[in-house]
């Protein structure tokens, strides 16, 4: 469990947080978005201990984080931003050390340096200098020191940047994975991360909380949920359907979709127009490449709340 | 205080993972060489003892271990890592310690290879070798006294080159406290009484008595006072840090 309540902190007269307050329970994984710059790190670093708050306080698992440091640092999984480890070790000698560090012994230390070692894939890598390591090796040696005593609370600062493709859905399963009974927090810019792996999702700017929700609830205050995006086959249809799309109930606008051909009606609140599009598409016998029914767009989401400093 | 083992452990390993160690080694006994034998008149002195070795020896220190303190940590601050030491269940003092340990111990090793110079002397005449004892433990203890204060330096900056020039700026006036160069600045105006506090601080007053094999409680104590005062500073700048 992380509390944080009415956290301020400011770098001469720059506000990097400014009362933020939150709470994240056992079992939750809580998204932490928000543009450059708008306080993510900071935060996460407080909870870390690595820096003091000019106001407010932090608690990991109850254990104040000023007050009580030792005990609060001990229930925590830290992934600092950019993965920071010392280049000249190996990966066995970095994850022996935060072994030694953290009082693991005997089989158990040996069991949960080769289970973490096996669940990020380090085995090839083990012995090779981290400063000659690929970035993505490099963060999941970051992430693989984070996980390594089982912590009951992790906080992630961008754990999947810099991965490919199969690494980052390989370490998005991995959080899913551990997430039964532990309380996870991962900052990203990856807004499909967030549908992928979040149960929550803070998004703040400036320092500021502005949203905070489910990634459902987020997408549902799109101006795209519930619209309809649909293909017509042919070009030379695309205008006659476009005009027929305007005059459906619930359909508050018509414009072109993400990608040439398409188009997006746009639902009016409240409003469910996809039963009515894809009769009338039958009934008038419109040639169509696509039909589909969006949730909502959480990037378009994420520019309205960051933009207007106010959630829409 | 758990996690000073390990860490004191990674860091001594840290140190003979790139040539810089062995460069530093290798300069170290090249010069404490070349000053005893030729600069010092060891041969031409016709005594059997170490007095050239553990008179250069200050000035030898006096570059060579802010060298070795600079990086205690300046580096880990520059490069991101004190952000992971710092957010491990381990107090900052133990965390301290166990820099400053490796630090001492990597020094210490150096001077240990010094040894040939021992056995020179005693191959050429008969030293009072308790004397020479004396005077080791006497380097060690003013080596520890250089690193602390590098060691809280280092602390306050992320700039490796500035950590160095500032600890070899103040280890050169508590070198000198006691002598006229650093006492001049204050006579005149400041008490006869905190003239004398003054030059009693002095490192080199310090460790002449010890060098010259009179091992007394009083030098040894201020010694490991003066360490233990600047760890203890250490660990209060990396927590002012925190509140930055
Ligand atoms: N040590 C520092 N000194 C001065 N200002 C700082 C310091 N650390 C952070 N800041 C400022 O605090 C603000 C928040 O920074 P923070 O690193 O928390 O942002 P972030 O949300 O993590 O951004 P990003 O997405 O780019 O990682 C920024 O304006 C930054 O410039
Ligand atoms: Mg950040």
């Amino acid at each position: 469990m992380i509390e944080v309540s009415g956290l301020s902190k400011t770098y001469g007269d720059v506000h990097a947080v400014r009362e933020l307050s939150f709470r994240v329970g056992a079992g939750e994984i809580l998204g932490f978005l928000g543009p450059n710059g708008a306080g993510k790190s900071t935060t996460m670093r407080i909870i870390a201990g690595f820096i003091a708050p000019t106001a407010g306080t932090a608690a990991v698992l109850g254990h104040d984080v000023a007050r009580e440091p030792q005990a609060a640092r001990r229930a925590l999984g830290y992934l600092p931003e950019g993965a920071p480890s010392w280049p000249e070790m190996t990966p066995r000698s970095f994850l022996r050390f935060i072994a030694d560090v953290r009082g693991l012994a005997g089989e158990h230390r040996t069991r949960r340096i080769d289970d973490t070692v096996a669940r990020l894939g380090l085995g090839p890598v083990l012995d090779q200098t981290i400063e000659t390591l690929s970035k993505g090796f490099k963060r999941r040696v970051g992430l693989a020191q984070a996980i390594l005593h089982d912590p009951p609370v992790l906080v992630l600062d961008e754990p999947t940047d810099g991965l490919d493709p199969n690494q980052k859905h390989e370490v998005r399963a991995l959080i899913r994975e551990m997430a039964p009974g532990k309380t996870i927090v991962i900052s990203t810019h990856i807004l499909e991360e967030v549908d992928a792996v979040c149960t929550r999702a803070i998004i703040i700017a400036a320092g500021r909380l502005l949203a905070d929700d489910t990634p459902a609830a987020l997408e549902a205050r799109s101006r795209y949920h519930n619209a309809v995006t649909l293909a017509p086959t042919l070009a030379a249809d695309s205008a006659r359907i476009e005009a027929a799309l305007r005059e459906v109930v619930g359909v508050a606008a018509v414009e072109p979709g993400e990608r040439p051909g398409q188009l997006t009606a746009l639902a009016t609140p409240g409003a469910q127009p996809l039963a009515a599009i894809s009769a009338l598409a039958a009934r008038e016998g419109w040639s169509l490449n696509e039909l589909r029914l969006e949730a909502g767009r959480l990037d378009e989401v994420f520019r309205t709340v960051t933009a207007s400093g106010v959630a829409p | 205080m758990n996690g000073i083992g390990p860490i004191y452990r990674r860091e001594l390993a840290s140190y003979f993972a790139t040539p810089l160690a062995y460069v530093f080694i290798v300069i170290f006994l090249l010069l404490a060489g070349s000053f005893t034998f030729s600069l010092g008149g060891f041969y031409e002195r016709g005594q059997a003892d170490l007095a050239p070795f553990f008179g250069f020896l200050p000035w030898l220190y006096l570059f060579l271990v802010p060298a070795v303190a600079m990086r205690l940590w300046a580096e880990e601050r520059r490069s991101g890592s004190i952000e992971l030491l710092l957010t491990l269940p381990v107090q900052p003092g133990a965390a301290v310690a166990a820099k400053f340990l490796a630090g001492l111990t990597f020094i210490g090793l150096a001077l240990a290879l010094t040894f040939p110079i021992w056995i020179t002397v005693n191959y050429l005449g008969s030293p009072d070798n308790g004397a020479i004892v004396a005077g080791y433990l006497g380097s060690l203890l003013m080596a520890g006294g250089f690193l602390a204060v590098g060691s809280c330096l280092s602390a306050a900056t992320r700039s490796q080159v500035i950590a160095f020039i500032l600890t070899v700026v103040v280890c050169f006036l508590l070198l000198l406290a006691g002598f006229p160069l650093v006492l001049d600045a204050f006579r005149g105006w400041a008490a006869p009484g905190v003239l004398d506090a003054i030059a009693s601080l002095s490192f080199l007053t310090h460790f002449q008595a010890i060098s010259k094999g009179v091992l007394d409680l009083r030098d040894i104590l201020y010694f490991a006072m003066t360490i233990a005062a600047w760890l203890y500073a250490t660990t209060l700048v990396l927590e002012m840090r925190k509140a930055d």
